[in-house]
């Protein structure tokens, strides 16, 4: 084909980049008081790498906000505190005092876990710093509410979502306008798909939590998920004992939550093999997709998750 | 699963991701991308046609087929097949109705390119989604059921993505197999299709005989279809041309984002490259100002380049320090695009608001916002017909040609040269909507003919000579609140204070000047532009106007304030109840009203809307209009001054 080898055609990696460039820059240019969503994952790393790109020499001109549910893997607190060193942004970390206080634990509480920790901490965070702009690493490809939401997602001043009151959205030209009390969402990574992700890891070099690697690690199966012993608050049955196993994580989050694949993958190149060699999608591993049949995340959204 | 259905091997190259990652993800680093979209009618099979890309392209895993056939025998259309519409029409809402309702975007891939699809709508309540998604597309694939031909629908939908721009056109006639892949149905479409593509100017399109359901000349040629001698739905997609490709050939324009400046000694300018190409050493001039300069970097973060494109983010450098911010265009620098404030325009409009001709939106073009307006259209566009028809104004998914003024001049080019300077949405002041969508077509040119008279007696020289600082007070409230009252006494008070004032009101604006308004929305929105522009001449020549008008929309009254430098807009608001207003009635006008015998009065069937921050507010159930019009002289002239 002509156009693959001319000079003038950028590839779609360029153009994806591009892409979420000029989305932060704009809203950089345009909100008041932005922040970035850093939940520590891939998708995290890959918006946090393309922020550092859109203002070098600057560093990104917002913070870090990590909505912490305390359950997260080990590794991700300790890539959490280097990357927001190396980038020289400021890191703010937000555990929903409430759900601190009532000891909500994925364990005994369930759905009512992401609530308080993740919906309910967000909210909170939003408010408290005031911040009107606010980048999530949501892509398109995730979940199928996720295909309709806008670039520049709209939230009333209690977070809601209305998907059929969404702002048109033309060319490249965003509305960052809105009123007191009301905030955007804005989603830099939505046209890439997981493929993209990796690829883009993978050319970039961009540092990423090990746990997404094979690796040997202490394991128990639950209701048919392969959970991992990642601390000593992990409650084990009677007669339980944490099998070594060889494993990886497609996507993390808190990690009683969060479903391992059992893999040999120890490089990049063989987790993107095996990501395209696999047959169940990405966020299978995730209890929270499957809550209210098949509208999760549609509802999820319109409470405020992200 | 029937066996129509089986995974066709020739989209992803399973061997090859087995056997050699490296050299797949070699491949896959090089791919270019394709935005296109999919417009069809309800029942056209689009879904199907989108889910048959997804599942062949093995963008589907096990757990959604599973999902997938669970919902099929459920809710699906198709019987105890599977239905690929279900994977597409996201929202729960939209599943319950059976019908999309927005733009949804999908992603897969083949072995030469990545795709997006935007997946738009095809009824006709929904023209802002089409055009919505089509902004992006580098081509459309339009949708004709076989057993249906060009419908009215196939003509708007051809319409819209012509008038977006989009110069690549597949028709995908589909359905084949329910006409027994008749090639005498299929040449009879696309003669019909001709005809109408002419018409509204398309030069040329692609027609392709298919079955999204049975998968014929998707990915592979069909054994059904051998009368067929063209390419398959993804051979022809891998193959067009993109067009950030073409923009690249174009003269450089980059408008100016963000203005990088983490220290003295760096001073960068970032944006996204609209067109053309830009190298260090390249003369380039900065638009609007025109100065010019030479470019010594191309910043990103691991190195420099040598050369960008259209489509790259970037940050350059200069070699002068000039004036250069968001909203500016950097272009090359013997070839750069012009200015102009008045220009004609294709509007599409997407709120449920119609369009107020006159009234200021924001409009956003590139990285500029300036305040604009729309003057009533020239005529709207029967997308179903393609007639052009006499309008006073734009209704949802209308679509119209306008003049559009602009408060200052923008760099723009016309969209059919530049989506970038050419394309703009406009933004409802009040409640942020993004009310429309536009095209400039092109400079009405006025704005390089009218020059500013250049003034030896300025504005300041006139108010020094009366000693007085200028202002507008501007009253507003319901009829009968008892604006004029005051404001009588305010003027009364200022004159024996030896002040120069006047007091515009209705008595003395509607019998001249504006005699030939009436009382609709539109035509109150005219009254107050004219009042406006004329206190601010009279502010000019050193006056202090007093205005008593109902003015009941903040939009108008913001426009007002707009036109004035700050602090010289004095808003009254003279607050008295509906109720009391309507029992004073001064002049019969709330019975007539309430009889209907007077339409659209302020109150009665028209909104007020009450000011949310007015310099003065009056409240005439407690404060009476001698000490209400004190007040407000001492406020004039005391201490306290209208500028900030």
């Amino acid at each position: 084909m002509s156009d693959l080898n001319s000079k003038s055609t950028l590839t779609h990696l360029q153009r994806l980049e591009a892409e979420a460039i000029h989305i932060m820059r704009e809203v950089v240019a345009e909100a008041e008081n932005p922040v970035m969503m850093y939940s520590v994952g891939k998708d995290s790393a890959v918006m946090l790498h393309l922020a550092r790109k859109a203002f070098y020499p600057s560093p990104p001109p917002f913070p870090l906000l990590h909505v912490d549910t305390t359950w997260k893997f080990q590794e991700m607190y300790k890539l959490r505190d280097k990357m927001a060193q190396d980038s020289g942004m400021e890191l703010l970390v937000y555990q929903n005092p409430e759900a601190a206080e009532r000891g909500i634990n994925p364990f005994d509480h369930g759905a009512l876990h992401t609530d308080m920790w993740k919906t309910e901490g967000l909210k909170q965070a939003l408010d408290k710093y005031g911040f009107d702009a606010a980048f999530g690493g949501a892509r398109r490809d995730e979940e199928k509410s996720r295909a309709k939401e806008r670039i520049f997602s709209f939230r009333t001043a209690s977070h809601g979502w209305d998907p059929k009151n969404q702002r048109p959205e033309l060319w490249n030209l965003y509305n960052a306008r809105k009123n007191k009390g009301e905030s955007i969402r804005v989603f830099p990574i939505s046209n890439w798909t997981e493929l993209d992700i990796w690829q883009y890891i993978h050319l970039n070099d961009v540092p990423i939590v090990p746990l997404y690697m094979a690796a040997e690690r202490p394991t128990v199966e639950r209701d048919g998920m392969l959970l991992m012993v990642d601390d000593d608050r992990f409650p084990l049955k009677p007669g339980e004992v944490p099998v070594m196993r060889s494993i990886r994580f497609r996507t993390l989050g808190c990690y009683p939550l969060t479903g391992a694949v059992e893999s040999t993958a120890k490089t990049l190149p063989e987790v993107i093999q095996e990501t395209l060699l696999t047959t169940t999608s990405e966020r299978q591993g995730r209890a929270i997709d499957k809550d209210a049949g098949g509208a999760g995340m549609e509802v999820k959204k319109q409470q405020g998750y992200f | 699963m029937s066996d129509d259905l089986t995974i066709d091997p020739v989209y992803v190259t399973d061997t090859l991701i087995a056997e050699d990652i490296d050299a797949y993800l070699e491949t896959h680093q090089h791919k270019t991308m394709l935005r296109f979209i999919t417009c069809g009618s309800v029942d056209d099979g689009k879904s199907t046609l989108i889910g048959r890309m997804l599942y062949d392209s093995k963008m589907i895993f096990e757990d959604q087929l599973a999902a997938l056939e669970t919902d099929s025998k459920k809710v699906g259309t198709q019987g105890q097949e599977i239905d690929f519409a279900l994977l597409v029409d996201g929202l729960a809402a939209e599943r319950e109705q059976g019908i999309t309702i927005d733009v949804a975007y999908r992603f897969f891939n083949t072995e030469k390119r990545k795709f997006i699809v935007a997946d738009c709508p095809g009824h006709e309540q929904y023209t802002r989604n089409m055009v919505t998604g089509a902004s992006t597309a580098d081509l459309a694939v339009i949708l004709i059921d076989a057993r249906k031909g060009v419908l009215v629908q196939t003509r708007r939908h051809s319409y819209l993505c012509h008038l977006i721009g989009i110069r690549n056109i597949v028709l995908a006639v589909n359905k084949m197999d329910l006409v027994d892949y008749d090639p005498v149905v299929f040449d009879a479409i696309v003669k019909d299709y001709t005809e109408f593509a002419r018409s509204i100017g398309i030069e040329n399109f692609t027609a392709m005989p298919i079955s999204g359901f049975k998968g014929d000349n998707i990915t592979t040629k069909s054994a059904n279809t051998p009368w067929y001698s063209g390419p398959t739905l993804i051979e022809h997609l891998e193959t067009v041309e993109v067009l950030s490709s073409l923009d690249a050939d174009k003269p450089f324009r980059m408008p100016v984002q963000w203005v990088n400046r983490p220290n003295l000694d760096f001073r960068g300018f970032s944006g996204l490259i609209a067109t053309g190409s830009v190298k260090p050493g390249d003369a380039v001039r900065v638009l609007p100002s025109g100065k010019t300069s030479t470019v010594t970097r191309i910043v990103t973060l691991g190195e420099d380049l040598d050369e960008a494109v259209a489509g790259q983010s970037v940050t350059i450098c200069f070699a002068d320090e000039i004036d250069c911010s968001r909203g500016d265009v950097i272009a090359i620098a013997e070839n750069p695009p012009e200015a102009a404030d008045q220009f004609e325009a294709t509007v599409v409009w997407m709120a449920d608001e119609a369009l107020i001709p006159g009234r200021a939106y924001w409009l956003k073009s590139a990285t500029q916002t300036v305040s604009a307006t729309v003057h009533q259209p020239k005529y709207t566009v029967n997308v179903n017909t393609m007639e052009h028809m006499a309008a006073k104004t734009l209704d949802l998914n209308a679509i119209g040609v306008a003049e559009v003024t602009t408060d200052k001049p923008i760099v723009f080019e016309a969209y059919d040269d530049n989506r970038t300077l050419g394309g703009f949405i406009l933004i409802d002041k009040i409640t942020n909507a993004t009310v429309a969508a536009g095209m400039l077509r092109f400079s009405l040119r006025r704005a390089q003919n009218v020059h500013w008279q250049a003034l030896d007696v300025t504005r300041e020289a006139h108010a020094a000579a009366k000693n007085q600082n200028p202002a507008v007070l501007w009253f507003t409230g319901l009829s009968g609140s008892g604006k004029s009252t005051i404001a009588n006494l305010v003027e009364k008070k200022l004159h024996a204070l030896g002040k120069h004032t006047f007091l515009l009101d209705g008595d003395n604006v509607r019998h001249g000047l504006n005699k030939d308004l009436g009382f609709t929305e539109a035509d109150r929105i005219e009254n107050i532009r004219r009042v406006g522009e004329v206190a601010k001449l009279m502010t000019d020549a050193g006056l202090i106007v007093l205005t008593a008008f109902i003015s009941p929309f903040r939009a108008e009254r913001d426009m007002v304030r707009q036109m004035l430098p700050k602090g010289d807009f004095v808003e009254v608001f003279v607050d008295t109840p509906l109720e009391e207003a309507e029992r004073r009635d001064v002049k019969g006008l709330y019975k007539k009203a309430r009889s209907g015998a007077l339409k659209n009065f302020t109150g009665i069937d028209s909104p007020y809307e009450a000011p949310e921050a007015a310099e003065i507010r009056v409240d005439t159930m407690t404060e009476t209009p001698e000490a209400a019009a004190e007040r407000i002289v001492e406020r004039i002239t005391g201490d306290w001054m209208p500028t900030i």
